[in-house]
């Protein structure tokens, strides 16, 4: 199943990710594919948002650290690719056990490690229109 | 009181040995070991796995350099939070083996607090309570530090951090890395004033951050100087006449929109708390325009303003070991049931 949306701000952008999160479940896996600025990480705050994250728990973006964990109704572990440059790094920083794990991931940058993403993985390109507009396609599981 | 201070919790192996909180008797960053073919591993350039292979060899260089055995060292102490979970249990897991075999105290520290306290182990005029601005690759935290290494967080980032945003805009601009120093040489020759870059958050009336904003509005700046013809990335020269964007300006602006946000608030702080110590740490405190421009504005307020030196800016384990210092006559033991954490807040006052 494919969808389509387009958003006109932060705010609307983030409106989105909470719909998408209220739908999600233990073991779910996201995959944000969008160029620098696109607003991966303001997607993921309205995520969290949807599927219930603890008041308190900030999600900013994982770039440097590689992935944030946030406590909430379900874990969900944020992690960002961006800095990683082949699939041995990727490799090394051991994902598979957050994949497999029974939170919630968002993968940003996801387009680096395709091959070893799981086929249930919820995929979401998001194209630059302009300073404030978004076009967003996600991709669901066949299965899903 | 010799202490061994150790931090993976990101990208650097770190150990050093620092005596009676302040006196640095070594400080070693696998990464700025040139000769890495001595033990035989890959430098980790990133946060991985790879720190079990040169912590064993860290440690020892750690020693050695100091002039020290472990029978000079007193207390083993570790950041165990906050971090990469994979890169910090291997800090965890060899301060809990070296401890246990050389039967000393061991000491479980945050990283933050190692980032904060990096200050008081080269300056003897802090004052309490003081304002800290933490500015690197992964934070962006404003604390109010209290007598007793005791904090009150005031605020944060709610995005990107300060120097995450300087390393994304200089690989955007095909500058290269790192980020941050290239930014800042470039621009000390351009107009700051050339481009109004938003100021996100500036007037929030709170001390939170958002520099994410930043990056898509000189993203779009750019894209739209491209379609008009007036900037070609990377730079060849050829772009010319009255109307050319120099990049100099862009990162100018770029660097004079994030250090406004921060000095604003950071003096803010300063000003509402009526501390007349403002502190700088993390790798931005690097930055020459943010040390110059919070120099000013807090001189406006009669607050001094401190940085330390940049081997004690970035991730070290020295600032690990001085913070373990204080807390060891504080009475702070771990167990050697101590974990290693991905989150953890700074207690506050």
């Amino acid at each position: 199943m494919k969808q389509t949306f387009k958003t006109h701000s932060p705010e609307e952008t983030r409106a989105l990710g909470e719909q998408l999160g209220k739908t999600l479940k233990p073991g779910d896996v996201i995959a944000l594919i969008g160029d620098l600025g696109t607003g991966k990480t303001c997607l993921t705050q309205g995520i969290a948002r949807g599927v219930g994250i603890a008041p308190g728990e900030v999600v900013s973006s994982p770039s440097y650290i590689l992935i944030n964990e946030y406590k909430g109704t379900i874990p969900i572990y944020h992690i960002d690719l961006y800095r990683l440059e082949n699939a041995a790094e990727i490799a090394d920083l051991g994902l598979t056990e957050y994949i497999e794990a029974d939170g919630i991931c968002i993968v940003e940058w996801a387009e680096r490690m395709a091959a070893a993403l799981p086929m249930r993985c919820v995929r979401i390109d998001i194209r630059w229109e302009d300073e404030n507009v978004r076009h967003f396609t996600v991709q669901h599981p066949v299965s899903g | 009181m010799k202490i061994l201070g150790i931090d993976t919790s990101c990208d650097e192996t770190a150990v050093a040995v620092v005596a009676d909180g302040r006196d640095v008797l070594s400080n070693v960053i696998a990464s700025q070991v040139k000769a890495h073919e001595e033990y035989g591993g890959v430098v980790p350039e990133l946060a991985s796995r790879k720190h079990i292979e040169a912590i064993n060899y860290i440690v020892d260089k750690a020693l050695t350099e100091a002039a020290v055995t472990f029978r000079d060292v007193d207390a083993v102490a570790v950041t165990n939070r906050p971090g990469l979970i994979g890169a910090l249990l291997v800090g965890v897991a060899a301060a809990k083996s070296l401890a246990y075999a050389h039967n000393l105290p061991l000491l479980g520290i945050n990283h933050i607090e190692g980032h904060i306290y990096a200050n008081s182990m080269v300056h003897d005029a802090l004052t309490f309570p003081h304002i800290c601005l933490t500015v690197s690759g992964g934070h962006t935290l404003l604390v109010e530090v209290h007598e007793g290494w005791r904090y009150k967080v005031l605020g944060g980032t709610q995005d990107d951090a300060a120097g995450e945003v300087y390393d994304k805009i200089a690989k955007y601009l095909g500058l290269g890395f790192p980020g941050g120093r290239i930014i800042d040489e470039l621009a000390q020759k351009g107009n700051p004033t050339a481009i109004a870059f938003p100021r996100p958050m500036r007037n929030s009336g709170d001390y939170q951050f958002s520099f994410s904003g930043i990056k898509t509005s000189v993203r779009y700046f750019v894209e739209k100087a491209q379609r008009a013809g007036t900037l070609q990335l990377p730079p060849v020269g050829s772009a010319s006449g009255p109307d050319r964007i120099r990049l100099e300006d862009i990162a100018a602006s770029f660097q004079a929109a994030v250090v406004d946000v921060l000095v604003y608030k950071t003096v803010r702080a300063a000003k509402a708390t009526g501390a007349k110590t403002i502190t700088l740490t993390g790798g931005v405190a690097a930055n020459s325009q943010l040390r110059a421009s919070l120099k000013t504005a807090a001189a406006e307020i009669g607050a001094n303003v401190y940085y330390p030196p940049i081997r004690l800016c970035t991730d070290n384990g020295a600032m690990i070991a001085g913070i373990a210092y204080e807390k060891y006559h504080r009475g702070l033991r771990d167990g050697l049931a101590l974990n290693a954490a991905a989150t953890g807040a700074i207690v506050d006052v």
